[in-house]
């Protein structure tokens, strides 16, 4: 993996040394990452440029204003961007110690959906029985504790029989895909129409409270303060460094003396119900309605934004950002310009190939043959 | 390192002036669509906006699409950013949007807000929210017509034993009942012994569901099969098993040039000329619109010579006619009996409630007046010789 310089002329005369080999950075300035993860992005782009050229016949530049456009050309965009990246990041902040103890929770769509189904319940059930400030700390302590439940389940089982997590956390999905299926049928209006429509859209009862005329303003807030709260969490508390240790480590974990299945369990349960409560702010401060698609993939989304931030709340609010930006664009794309989604979404994948690749490059060093060695 | 600062700063000034260019003035319609042209459901909405906005001479920067749109605060979200993007009307395709469209539309007074298949329009009574909606149980009449004929055939050839249909549903609520009881009623008319049995996939869109209940009921016996759903699984179950197809708002040729015998479709392009017209020229819009087949808001297409029976475009035909002259009645309570019993009254659930209460008298007269107290159907009654899953 190195060359030895004082050899170079007799080596090459007996072995082809290959044009470059890959080695890892011992460390890399800010300066050269962001470098490198502005070529990508720069790069990424005149390869889309080539794709809508080719395909769509379409001025690059301006499909890419389009792509600014979606996020940023009215106040209600910019809005609709912060709430979309909020709630991303909230998801993505949930699963992000589950991540890091190395436990792949693949579950926080279903963790999230049981959340807001609860949430849902209660404000069908309740809604004309308490008054509103009362209802909401009910909605909000059922979805934690649906969503904590969720994340329970696969955690006691891998703690106690070692049951693979990516499976079982895949499945409470599914299952609880299936409960919100049943739950709609139950509170479907009009009959057989698996719609349930706005609920309590006369009382509001169960509505978070809209701030200065702006209905997402407080879940962004919100989700703010999570971000910061799980900053701190996993950075300056007892708690977050065992995560750390269980995660580089669980031998290491042992004989230190932590208590590596009580980490797990206690992880997953906070991971479980920070996406309840993510599905408490869908249904009691967005959507005001529930339906098996209205987490909408973010639990799959969330982690990808939770591995480009390499598991750093303060960065996945970029990452967010950055998954969010794209996405509406390529929605404003296919408005625009009356294309296909699919096309969008082909630029959108192509964007992120590269920022993820970029990552490879901060890792590791490509170390070209010195010119004049083959001669 | 500069020359990447350089770039930079490049792209930091184009930025803002790409993102000035505003576009012309002047009228401006918005089009929200649940799922894009893969669903026929949704084809059958863009085709005809497409249309519509062409026949009336509208430029492709006064017509805005948006695809994909769940049934959910998204709706809303995109409803207000075409408000945002100057439109003055604003329609959306799925009965899902409908109390979306409703927020939308108190929020936003000044914009027009249409909804088809919504049921809402007139208990809201807004003065800019409209539903739209069509007597689409007279092309399902017709097409089962032509299937009642086919299978008449099929049996006179002895390739079929018995006059047995099946029919793929997504829910089990009045408008896909209107259709399936309408579709048996006119194979009925010309096919007296023929019973049919219905299956339902709960999703509009799903191609393994409906391929899969295509099979089963095939599997049952049923000769020929119809679907209320949107995507391709039915009718190229139908072509794999060689079985005849009636299809919903889509020519399905393509998918089954041996077995697609006819579909019937609700045209949309009048009533997106109507309200484009209307809004454009502060006319009237009708609160509860309903296509007909004598206003060509429903329409018969794709019969398929190769398939059909000898003389079904005649007969088809025929009985249009009668139809549009009320000569025919498709829910003509003399027809039908319900556990046995012929129908003499029937309050139906016509303004929506939680309850699902019946409100409104629909039986007179000897017929059940569907799409007559709102455009969209409400007709639920669960007729005999239509055997139906079980309820959950």
């Amino acid at each position: 993996m190195h060359s030895k310089d004082t050899n170079a002329k007799n080596i090459t005369t007996q072995i082809n040394e290959p044009l470059f080999h890959v080695t890892k950075r011992a460390q890399i300035s800010w300066q050269k990452s962001w470098a490198i993860r502005i070529i990508a992005i720069a790069s990424s782009l005149v390869i889309c440029a080539l794709i809508i050229v080719l395909i769509t016949g379409l001025n690059p530049l301006t499909v890419y204003s389009a792509i600014f456009d979606g996020s940023f050309s009215s106040e209600r965009k910019i809005w609709n961007l912060l709430r979309e990246l909020s709630m991303l990041l909230c998801v993505s902040l949930a699963v992000t110690p589950a991540f890091k103890m190395k436990f792949w929770n693949i579950g926080a769509e279903g963790q999230g959906l049981v959340g807001a189904l609860a949430s849902a319940a209660c404000m069908i059930y309740l809604g004309d029985k308490l008054p509103n400030s009362n209802l909401l700390l009910v909605m909000l302590l059922s979805s934690l504790a649906a969503g904590a439940l969720w994340g329970f389940i696969p955690a006691y089982f891998k703690a106690k029989f070692n049951t693979n997590e990516t499976l079982f956390t895949l499945m409470m999905n599914y299952i609880a895909i299936q409960l919100v299926a049943y739950f709609v049928l139950l509170w479907e209006n009009p009959k057989g129409s698996s719609i349930v429509g706005i609920i309590n859209s006369s009382t509001g009862a169960g509505y978070l409270p809209v701030i200065g005329g702006k209905q997402y303003l407080l879940p962004i807030l919100i989700v703010a303060l999570v971000t910061g709260v799980m900053y701190i969490y996993l950075r300056y508390t007892k708690q977050g460094y065992e995560i750390s240790v269980v995660g580089e480590s669980q031998n290491t974990a042992k004989y230190v003396g932590i208590n590596v299945k009580k980490v797990i369990i206690r992880t997953m349960i906070i991971s479980g119900a920070l996406c309840g409560l993510a599905g408490f702010l869908f249904v009691s401060g967005i959507d005001y309605t529930i339906n098996a698609n209205l987490i909408g993939g973010l639990g799959f989304t969330a982690i990808m934004v939770s591995w480009l931030a390499k598991f750093n709340p303060v960065y996945m609010i970029m990452s967010s950002f950055l998954i969010v930006f794209l996405d509406r664009g390529a929605s404003e794309i296919a408005t625009d310009f009356r294309l296909n989604e699919s096309i969008a979404d082909a630029l959108t994948g192509i964007i992120l190939f590269f920022i993820i690749g970029s990552e490879f490059f901060i890792q590791y060093q490509l170390k070209f043959r010195k010119r004049g060695n083959n001669k | 390192m500069k020359k990447l600062l350089a770039l930079l700063l490049c792209l930091v000034m184009v930025i803002p002036f790409a993102g000035c260019s505003e576009e012309d003035e002047g009228f401006k319609v918005g089009f929200i669509f649940l799922h894009d042209e893969n669903s026929t459901y949704d084809k059958n909405f863009i085709d005809a906006a497409k249309a519509a906005t062409k026949a009336l001479g509208l430029k492709d920067s006064q017509v805005v699409f948006k695809v994909n749109i769940p049934e959910d605060n998204a709706c809303y979200e995109a409803a207000a950013e075409l408000v945002d993007d100057g439109c003055d009307l604003i329609f959306a395709d799925s009965f899902g949007h409908e109390d979306f469209m409703i927020k939308a539309a108190k929020e936003f007074k000044d914009v027009i807000f249409c909804h088809a298949t919504g049921t809402k329009a007139h208990t809201e009574n807004l003065p800019n929210y409209f539903n739209a909606f069509a007597t689409i149980y007279e092309g399902r009449f017709l097409a089962g017509v032509a299937a009642g004929l086919k299978i008449n055939d099929m049996i006179a050839n002895g390739d079929a034993a018995e006059a047995k249909m099946g029919y793929v549903g997504a829910h089990p609520y009045a408008e896909v009942i209107s259709g399936l009881s309408s579709f048996y009623l006119g194979a009925k008319y010309v096919c007296p012994d023929v019973t049919m049995s219905v299956k339902y996939t709960n999703s509009w869109f799903d191609i393994t569901a409906e391929n899969e209940a295509a099979n089963a009921l095939i599997k049952e016996g049923c000769v020929l099969i119809s679907q209320h759903a949107d995507s391709e699984g039915a009718p190229k179950a139908c072509e794999a098993a060689g079985v005849p197809n009636v299809a919903y708002n889509l020519d399905t040729r393509e998918w089954g040039p041996s077995t697609a015998l006819v579909s019937s479709k609700i045209n949309w392009q009048p009533y997106f000329e109507h309200i484009i017209d209307a809004a454009m020229n502060d006319k009237e819009i009708t609160q509860d619109y309903c296509g007909t087949l004598e206003n060509d808001g429903v329409q018969i297409l794709g019969l398929n010579e190769d398939v059909a029976a000898p003389g079904t475009a005649e007969k088809l035909e025929e009985v249009k006619a009668q139809l549009i002259a009320g000569e025919i009645k498709v829910f003509d309570t003399t027809t039908f009996t319900v556990g046995g019993k012929t129908i003499t009254e029937y309050e139906a659930d016509v303004d929506s409630d939680p309850d699902y209460t019946g409100d409104t008298q629909v039986v007179a007269d000897g017929y059940f007046h569907e799409s007559e107290y709102r455009s969209a159907p409400y007709f639920d009654l669960k007729i005999d010789g239509i055997t139906f899953p079980k309820e959950n």
